[in-house]
């Protein structure tokens, strides 16, 4: 193994570290209540009322190509009542967190990494720091807590809005039986695939919220400092979002199916 | 009060700081001039602990700062105030609300009361009934007069200026000296700033410290370093530059 190879090991567990000390701190300050209300809603409303419009429009069309190309492979074989149960239990249990995820992680996760990156590069952060706050208190935890709290509705959001789109689609072009497919829907779409759509909504919201702060928090000096931070917040939210699904999948089935 | 012990710093390579000791009496005006990116602002930052030593040690009233962690020194800042170079206002709150950012934390005071110590810093830095502007809408002197009401609305007994007349005119550098001469009179703080423009710093200092070459170079009152024959501190003070000197 060459030296850049090893340093960059080294460089990436070191950032684990301190993304690791981060949530410690996040945690430690969620639960010693210095939260400000004002600054909670203000975030829950930019995180998640602005996020609406990207969540909508993701959750609709994605729900509708999955009817549609469902319903043309099902078509041949007869069972085109099954193609909404189809795009439920997808959307449930996958399509929507991970969709949901990746554009929040888009919207959000960059904006969170340039507004603290920006933060910290015009010493804003170090204002903070001699006034007495926390950084991890002031700008963190509200970002974080709401990002926790508007993903798993988004997600929902989203979910519901898939399926509602694709319902719309089956029925009014192309042409399936209306109370046949809702039966199905319904008969195969278990409470558990909600659950765990629910549940990874929850867990990609930390996710997001923790990376980009991070990355906004310990970003390089100036502009090219700012942007490398958006990108990678944007990146790395990405890339742990589809690797810890692939992860959540497996444990929640065992877990959730257990119970 | 204050007392920098061996301190050492260095970023990669780069050695800024390479023991450095003074100590400064409560009530005190010291300034710390030296050489554009000679380490004074490293220096200003690792009295309130913004910056941790590779060595060495700050004490504030003979508690030792320099290696507590986050938590610990919120107690330890309460005592400090401070002006950055740019200012470092929040651009996404107002005036006012900049201005009683500090009191607002303390979640001691009720909305009139802050509103009113708001009113009476912004008067005393010769800002009134600018409550609700933003910072992007404020030149370089008025973000610096607005930084330094912050600094001084909770009422602090070290006060902290990073280069305070940098960039400004000279009339408006004139009208920050004047300020922190009367927030130093007023309500007896200490006062420590970092520059390297010779006139504030001879109409603000009490006592100077010349940081050269990561060391206290000189110590001494503003009529003694105008008289110094060091060539170094005569060379700096006069604006005089050595041919063969090219890096600090």
């Amino acid at each position: 193994m060459n030296g850049f190879a090893l340093r960059w090991i080294a460089n990436w567990l070191q950032g684990l570290g301190q993304l690791s000390l981060l949530a410690k701190e996040v945690a430690g300050s969620i639960f010693s209540r210095k939260l400000s209300g004002r600054d909670l809603v203000y975030q829950l409303y930019f995180i998640g009322v602005k996020s609406q419009s990207v969540v909508v429009i993701t959750g609709a069309f994605t729900g509708m190509v999955m009817a549609a190309q469902t319903f043309f492979q099902f078509h041949r074989v007869r069972i085109d009542t099954a193609t909404l149960a189809v795009v439920s239990v997808s959307m449930a249990s996958e399509l929507g967190p991970v969709l949901t995820g990746l554009m929040v992680a888009g919207r959000v996760g960059a904006s969170l990494a340039a507004e603290l990156g920006t933060m910290r590069v015009t010493e804003q952060i170090d204002a903070l720091r001699t006034l007495a706050s926390h950084p991890v208190d002031y700008l963190v935890v509200p970002r974080f807590l709401a990002t926790i709290i508007a993903l798993p509705l988004l997600t929902v959001e989203s979910i519901a809005l898939g399926i509602a789109a694709a319902y719309a689609l089956c029925v009014n072009f192309l042409g399936i039986d209306a109370a046949y497919t809702w039966h199905n829907m319904v008969k195969y779409t278990d409470v558990q695939s909600v659950e765990m759509g629910i549940i990874k909504g929850f867990i990609f919201g930390a996710m997001i919220a923790l990376i980009s702060c991070y990355k906004g928090m310990t970003c390089g000096e100036g502009a090219e400092g700012v942007g490398r931070a958006t990108t990678d917040a944007v990146v790395f939210s990405s890339i742990t979002i589809l690797i810890s699904n692939f992860f959540l999948t497996l444990v929640l089935n065992r877990v959730l199916w257990a119970i | 009060m204050i007392e920098v012990r061996d301190l050492y710093k260095s970023f990669g390579a780069q050695q800024v700081l390479k023991g450095v000791n003074f100590h400064i009496e409560k009530g005190e005006a010291v300034v710390i001039i030296g050489r554009s990116g000679g380490g004074k602002s490293i220096l200003l930052k690792h009295l309130i602990a913004l910056l941790q030593p590779d060595a060495g040690a700050v004490l504030i009233d003979g508690e030792d700062i320099s290696h507590k962690n986050e938590r610990q020194l919120l107690q330890v800042r309460q005592k400090f105030g401070m002006l950055f170079q740019g200012a470092a206002l929040f651009d996404s709150m107002t005036v006012a609300e900049n201005v009683g950012f500090p009191l607002r934390r303390e979640r001691k005071w009720t909305v009139q009361q802050i509103s009113e110590k708001v009113t009476e810093a912004l008067a005393m830095v010769e800002l009134p009934g600018i409550e609700n502007r933003k910072p992007s809408e404020l030149s370089g002197g008025m973000r610096k007069r607005v930084g330094l009401a912050r600094a001084i609305v909770y009422r602090p007994e070290i006060i902290l200026y990073d280069e305070p007349t940098t960039g400004l005119d000279p009339v408006v550098a004139d009208s920050i000296d004047r300020l922190i001469i009367s927030i130093r009179e007023r309500f007896k703080v200490t006062s420590i700033a970092v520059t390297h423009d010779m006139r504030s710093a001879g109409r603000i200092a009490q006592r100077i410290l010349m940081l050269y070459q990561g060391k206290i170079h000189f110590t001494g009152t503003p009529e003694e370093i105008f008289k110094c024959a060091d060539p170094v501190v005569h060379r700096f003070v006069n604006g005089i530059s050595d041919s063969r000197e090219h890096t600090f």
